[in-house]
């Protein structure tokens, strides 16, 4: 657990000092899970801890976006006199965005299986 | 308010402690709602956690600064979360590399129509400039959407918001339309989830396949990087 944890923050700093010495427009974290992702190639497989880690973290991903989430406080304001377009915008572009993503993606998966 | 009230109070406000405690208090209280109510994708644990801390926060007269000072240790764990989806990647590398050609259109084409359909619904609709760019990176996962808002001239604040109500919508209904378009593949299903709905999207699909899942945690992956590169870029040839 500890180990792990050392080592999903050493790919994180990692992945931040890139970052910002070849100005990528990417953030930190991204880069440190291509870092993670490689070092688990050149390995061959996932450690146990580090499943188990990752597991339990990921497991409760959600709740690492609560604190973000009840900054909707400060902008009640804009939100209450723009409440139209910013829900329309918001539930509109959502469910097309799933949907076009996902129907693309198994439309020319599936073409590729026939295929083969 | 006895001075010993006021004491107490002085300390919860400076102290990490209550922001923190609260914020782990009020997701358990959502999964719990969650879980006592037949899992409806409705009933969102961060939603519900949200709504709980706001209106606390709200009644109480506490400033959201004072409860984020405590609550950013869990807002920190983001990052260290984004590097450990790796895991589930690496353990569906070889789906991955399968369908690279299926995966890389369908997240242009993700990407492109998630970030416009917002920027052109809201401003059909009379939004405000600034609401339309910070609306427009709001499916990437947070701390990418913020730097790109910034760049662009949004409220990273702004975005935040619309970022976390943008996977609240699709946890909620995600389930819904992509039966609603008949897409049986789970990898297609999660790619959806994770290309427009970033982490909570990502978090939704882990609740239902692992597959799914891990497709999620790569299309969370992959739009960020796609948004961070080519929304500045597009906001020149529109904007100049």
């Amino acid at each position: 657990m500890l180990g792990t944890l050392t080592i999903l923050l050493l790919c994180q700093l990692a992945g931040e000092l890139i970052t910002r010495v070849l100005h990528l427009p990417v953030p930190g974290p991204v880069i440190g899970m291509v870092l993670l992702f490689v070092g688990l190639l050149v390995k061959g497989d996932v450690p146990a801890p580090l499943q188990d880690t990752a597991g339990g973290i990921l497991r409760h991903l959600s709740l690492l976006f609560v604190p973000a989430g009840v900054g909707v406080m400060a902008h009640l304001h804009r939100l209450g006199t723009e409440a139209l377009p910013i829900a329309a915008a918001l539930f509109g572009s959502t469910l097309l965005g799933i949907a076009l993503t996902a129907w693309v993606m198994s439309a020319l998966s599936r073409n590729g299986e026939d295929r083969s | 308010m006895s001075p010993d009230f006021h004491e107490i109070w002085v300390y919860l406000s400076a102290s990490p402690l209550a922001g923190l405690t609260l914020t782990l208090v009020a997701y358990q209280a959502g999964l719990w709602v969650f879980e006592r109510f037949g899992r409806r994708p409705i009933l969102n644990p961060v939603l519900i956690a949200v709504l709980l801390i706001a209106g606390l926060l709200t009644a109480t007269g506490v400033e959201y600064r004072t409860y984020f000072d405590g609550a950013q240790f869990v807002h920190f764990l983001l990052g260290p979360a984004t590097v450990a989806l790796a895991v589930p990647l690496y353990k569906q590398f070889n789906e991955v590399r399968r369908s690279a050609p299926a995966l890389l259109v369908a997240l242009l084409a993700g990407s492109a129509a998630s970030a416009l359909s917002a920027v052109g619904i809201a401003w059909a609709l009379g939004a405000s400039q600034r609401t339309l760019l910070s609306l427009a990176p709001k499916s990437v996962t947070s701390p990418i959407a913020m730097g790109v808002s910034e760049q662009i001239g949004g409220l990273p604040s702004l975005t935040a918001v619309f970022v976390i109500l943008t996977g609240i919508i699709a946890a909620s209904l995600g389930t819904w339309v992509l039966n609603l378009v008949r897409v049986k593949d789970w990898r297609a299903r999660g790619f959806g989830m994770g290309v427009a709905a970033h982490g909570i999207g990502t978090a939704r699909a882990l609740q239902v396949n692992e597959v799914a899942g891990a497709f999620a945690g790569l299309g969370m992956g992959l739009n960020a990087l796609a948004t961070a590169i080519l929304l500045p870029v597009l906001y020149h040839l529109i904007f100049g």
